[in-house]
Formats: C-alpha cells, structure tokens, sequence
C-alpha cells in the first residue's frame, strides 16, 4: 500500500505536468487570436481602405 | 493557426494519442506483471524511462535544427528548434519529478546526486535557460542566433546523461535493455509506452512550430501596421 501511494502520485504528477503545458498552449492561441481579430479591425478601419465585412 | 490539412493531421493524431494512452495504461497497469523486489512501484518505470528517451530525442532536434539554422538562416528552424526545446523540457519535467518519486520507495531518498540525477538536473537547467534566453532577447534576428549557439551548447550535456550510468558507478539501474535485466514479459508495456510518448511529442512539437510560426506573423504584421500609420 506503501509503494501503490508514489505510483498514484507518479501518475498524478504526469498528468497534471501534461495538463498545464496543454492549458498553457491553448491559452497562447487564443491570445494570438485575439491579436490577430485586433489587427483586421484595424486595418479594416484605416480610412481610404476597402471595408471587407 | 494553419491550413485545413494541418488541422486534419492534427486531429487524426488526437485520436491516434487517445486510443494510445488507453491502451498504455492498460498494458502498464494490468498487462506487465508485479515486479518482485520493488512491487507496484515499478510501474512508474514504463512512463518515467519513456520520457527521458523522448526527451533527449527533443533535445537531439533541437540540437540539429540549431545547427541547420547557422547555416540556413531560415525561420523553420529556429522555430523547429524552439518547439523541440520546450517540449524537451516538458519530458524532463516528467522524468524529474517521477524519478523520485520512484527513489524514495526503493533507494528510501528522494534524490541523491549521482551522476545520472545530477547531469540530468544540469540538462534540465540548460534548456530552461535555453528557453529564457528567447523570452530576454527582442530582436527575432539575434535572439534566433544567440539560442542557437546556446542550444548547440547545452546539448554537449545529453550525451553524458546517456553515458553516465555506462561510464561511473551510479546509484540509478544500468541499461537493462542492453544488459538483458529487463524480463521480456516487461517489454511489450515499455515499447507500447514509448511509442505512445513520441506520438505525444509528435502532436506536442506540431502545435508548438505552428504557434510560434503564427506568433512570427501577427509580429511582423504588427510592424507593419505600426510603420503604415
């Protein structure tokens, strides 16, 4: 029972590990995302441009 | 963040990982037998060795990728190098925290400084730093070239990681597929762990080279907005 505790907290640890880098990419792509709808609105209207929409 | 084929790659290899993952836990969990001096903890050892192996593939790209870039000079791999180094430091996470978790059951400590913990500990280091270096540098131009002589750098330590428990005495297991330690009703679980690890890594490196492909753009796009206003 001893030895079965660090198996499951291995086991935790790999997932919580996996969980946070995933957590931290997603999050980075949806910033990104942001950036990007900000520029287009920008662009969009700058005056003299064709408006897309 | 790229092209419809992409996602769809992407998507398969989602699937690919989930089916994997099931399937290694169940080979690791019910499959492998009980080992019998150290019991249940072993298990941990179908994961932790998979990592390592993984991790050191990634800092093997890194590595040649950092070296295609001096010569090249061209953005793929730098971004390559980048994807690679992170994710080599996310699998030496993994091999760092359940190593000792392994140790303290077996050896009855957490850590001790062995030359394989310890080279271990310094690669980990290396590519943390690696990974700072990029953050702390501004111009794209120079912080591509300073983290590619520093990746070329760091990565002399990978193989003395590899070699150390060949080289010195040390505390940690030799090499049981070379030496024929591991019994062969073990191997299926490690083989089928490893696969599922560079799946992972494969799924890992792809989103991460994409991410930072598209970082580059909305920059560059950015400076130009900026200039035109």
């Amino acid at each position: 029972m001893y030895s079965m505790n660090f198996l499951f907290a291995a086991y935790v640890a790999i997932w919580i590990i996996l969980a946070l880098y995933l957590f931290s990419i997603h999050s980075r792509e949806k910033k990104l995302r942001e950036e990007v709808q900000r520029l287009k609105e920008m662009i969009e209207s700058k005056p003299g441009r064709p408006n897309r929409k | 963040m790229h092209d419809r084929g992409q996602g769809r790659l992407d998507l398969m290899l989602g699937v690919l990982l989930f089916a994997g993952m099931i399937l290694a836990l169940y080979m690791a969990f019910l499959q492998a037998p009980r080992e019998k001096t150290m019991g249940d903890v072993q298990r941990i050892f179908y994961f932790h060795v998979p990592a390592g192996i993984t991790g050191l593939t990634a800092f093997a790209i890194n590595f040649a990728a950092s070296l295609i870039f001096l010569v090249r000079r061209n953005r793929f791999w730098d971004n390559l190098a980048l994807a690679s180094a992170e994710a080599g430091v996310l699998f030496l996470s993994i091999v760092l925290v359940t190593g000792p978790l392994w140790a303290k059951p077996v050896w009855f400590v957490w850590w001790t400084w062995s030359p394989r913990l310890t080279s271990s500990l310094v690669l980990w280091m290396l590519y943390v730093a690696y990974l700072l270096i990029r953050n702390y540098v501004t111009d794209p131009d120079r912080r591509a070239i300073t983290s590619a002589v520093f990746g070329i750098v760091a990565f002399v330590d990978a193989p003395i990681v590899w070699f150390s428990i060949r080289w010195w005495r040390d505390i940690h297991p030799s090499p049981m597929l070379e030496t024929g330690g591991l019994s062969p009703v073990m191997r299926p679980a490690l083989w089928t762990c490893w696969a599922v690890f560079q799946i992972l890594f494969v799924y890992l490196l792809r989103r991460r080279f994409f991410l930072e492909s598209a970082r580059q753009d909305v920059e560059w796009l950015q400076r130009r907005v900026d200039l035109a206003r």
